[in-house]
């Protein structure tokens, strides 16, 4: 079975980001960027997999800009085997995103596709469901763990209230949650050894994908700013602030 | 145009947050209905016929629809989401879940998390763990979209007089999905998402163990008790209690972080709360530059004082 793992190339999560001043977006020139850290999730479950005998060959893809070949040469040097990158320099929106894997999934016919659940940037927590909608497969959404066997595989879900156990037909797509696994670090031969590994590139039109925004951003502003209150000295004090000043408790 | 609401519910009860999706519905102006599917769940389309301003429940019951799979509900609600200018859900586990998957079938780039309705085709959310908001504005025919329940306040859950009309039960197609199990948390005290008040406590609180320091303090105040993510990673408590950019998001009247640092991550989920209380060894802890009341000192003495203080 091939596995087929998405990663993104995103601010780092250490990074406290800046609105830019003209409120189009927020600052991302001279900013650390990181591989999303559910993507890394994701990428380690696949090489598990693989180390399990489960798979047999793991394909990391990436979309955006040229600095993405960064991320997807980390995701060889993390245990994939090769890489495409659908490059271009365009907005790409999860719908559009969702089609270009379609097309790669249409020509790699993966077993699985490995996902994470959100990316750390915009939030929208939505390509792996979309895809999966759109391939007509079953998906697996929040995992917390997995396991596959045969022509199917088992995951259970991070939901509201606890944990769901769902039983999906193969193939599947499987997005991560925090607790799936715990991402190794790449060593220095692996990353050594990635640069030797496949990259293919290609361009959206080349799959035949109309990336053309549906959503346009009007603008981007700074949440409303919250400042520090005073500090208590006493646990006395605290509970009568919250009793005659705050008056949130009785 | 009508306006669609999915339902969040278990079959036996309706999610409050469902009632708080209405709400969001209630200001792009359209009669608004709501889609209750599941199995057995007469009594939820019952309830959400009462919730203030519903014209129209849609009841769709058949065995298939039970744990409310996305495959089986993507396709449902899809097919009957034409009618419709926009088609709305809770931005829960539950709803971000199944909306993504609505939105590919009808090729329709859906809108995650909004917190604010400006028009009806443009929104705020959050971006970069709520970092930056976003006014963003939708192109697509209908709009697709999960709504952030601490965005909007619920609409009344009775005053309603919506009409429950059942929709024909169609052969269900679990699309590959069958359900096997689920492991739910069990507690008396209220939901995380609908608490007026929370306690919560990060790594500081060195096991689960001790978080009944936190429970006591909880059963006097009526209070939800939280966890940051180092919490639930040590496995001091399970994972719904996570509070924060990839866990629940909340803003209860009053919000206790224990033993919290106060990450990006963390503050994400929690700093819509009306008072933040932080307690905190480290007086540089980020937490206290967005508490109202910080008090620095060491968790395991001042708890059990503080239990004390809340019986005087
Ligand atoms: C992709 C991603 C998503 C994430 N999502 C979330 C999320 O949704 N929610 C979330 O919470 N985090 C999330 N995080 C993690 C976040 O970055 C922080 O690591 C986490 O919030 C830290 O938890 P903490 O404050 O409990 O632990 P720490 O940062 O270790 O802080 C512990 C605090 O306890 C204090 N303390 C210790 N002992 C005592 C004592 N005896 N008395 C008083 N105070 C004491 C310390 O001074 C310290 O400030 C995410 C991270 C990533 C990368």
């Amino acid at each position: 079975m091939k596995i087929l793992v998405a990663v993104k190339r995103v601010v780092d999560y250490n990074v406290k980001v800046r609105v830019k001043a003209d409120n189009s977006g927020v600052e991302t020139a001279n900013v650390k960027m990181a591989m999303n850290p559910f993507c890394e999730i994701a990428v380690e479950e696949a090489v598990r997999l693989k180390e399990a005998g489960k798979a047999r060959e793991i394909i990391a893809v990436s979309m955006g800009p040229a600095s993405c070949a960064e991320t997807l040469r980390t995701a060889l040097a993390l245990g994939a085997d090769r890489a495409i990158h659908v490059e271009t320099d365009a907005e790409l929106q999860p719908l559009a995103v969702a089609k270009l894997l379609r097309s790669i999934a249409a020509a790699e016919q993966p077993g699985l596709v490995i996902l994470g659940k959100q990316a750390i940037d915009g939030d929208n927590g939505q390509v792996g469901q979309m895809f999966a909608a759109l391939m007509g497969w079953p998906q697996g959404t929040n995992a917390y763990k997995l396991e596959v066997g045969g022509e199917e595989l088992t995951v259970i879900r991070e939901i509201d209230g606890g944990l769901e156990t769902l039983r999906l037909r193969l193939p599947a797509v499987i997005t991560t949650d925090l607790r799936l696994n715990e991402p190794r670090f790449a060593s220095l031969p692996n990353i050594m050894k990635a640069k030797k590994k496949e990259l293919a590139v290609k361009k959206p039109d080349e799959l035949g994908v109309d990336i053309a925004p549906r959503v346009a951003t009007l603008k981007v502003e700074a949440p409303a700013g919250r400042s520090a209150g005073i500090k208590v000295g006493s646990v006395a004090e605290l509970v009568d602030k919250l009793k005659n000043e705050a008056k949130v408790i009785q | 145009m009508a306006i669609l609401v999915i339902a969040e519910h278990n079959n036996a009860r309706l999610a409050p947050a469902t009632l708080n999706t209405l709400a969001a519905a209630a200001k792009l102006g359209g009669d608004l209905h709501v889609l209750v599917a599941g199995s057995g769940c007469r009594a939820v389309a019952d309830a959400a016929a009462q919730a203030s301003g519903v014209a129209k429940v849609l009841l769709a019951e058949a065995a298939g629809f039970e744990h409310q799979g996305a495959e089986a509900l993507g396709s449902l609600v899809a097919g009957i989401a034409k009618d419709y200018s926009h088609v709305l859900a809770p931005a829960s586990v539950f709803g971000k879940n199944l909306l993504p998957r609505v939105g590919a079938l009808l090729d329709v780039q859906p809108i995650s998390d909004i917190i604010a309705v400006e028009a009806a085709d443009t929104f705020k959310r959050p971006i970069y763990a709520g970092n930056a908001i976003a006014t963003v504005q939708s192109k697509d025919a209908i709009k697709v979209i999960t709504v952030r329940a601490t965005g909007f306040d619920a609409v009344a859950a009775t005053g309603g007089a919506g009409v429950v009309e059942a929709l024909p039960v169609v052969s269900v197609d679990l699309g590959g999905s069958s359900f096997v199990g689920a492991e739910l948390v069990k507690s008396e005290r209220p939901e995380l998402t609908a608490a007026r008040v929370i306690i919560s406590g990060g790594r500081g609180m060195q096991s689960g163990d001790n978080f009944h320091l936190l429970e006591a303090i909880a059963d006097k105040l009526g209070a939800a008790v939280g966890a940051s993510r180092a919490a639930v990673d040590a496995g001091f408590v399970p994972n719904d209690y996570q509070v924060g950019q990839t866990g629940k998001i909340v803003a209860p009247e009053l919000y206790i972080a224990v033993g919290i640092s106060g990450a990006i991550q963390h503050l994400a989920g929690m700093k819509d709360s009306k008072v933040i209380v932080a307690i905190n060894k480290d007086e540089e802890a980020p937490i206290f530059q967005i508490a109202d009341y910080g008090l620095v000192a060491d968790l395991f003495k001042v708890l059990p004082e503080l239990a004390a203080e809340l019986d005087k």
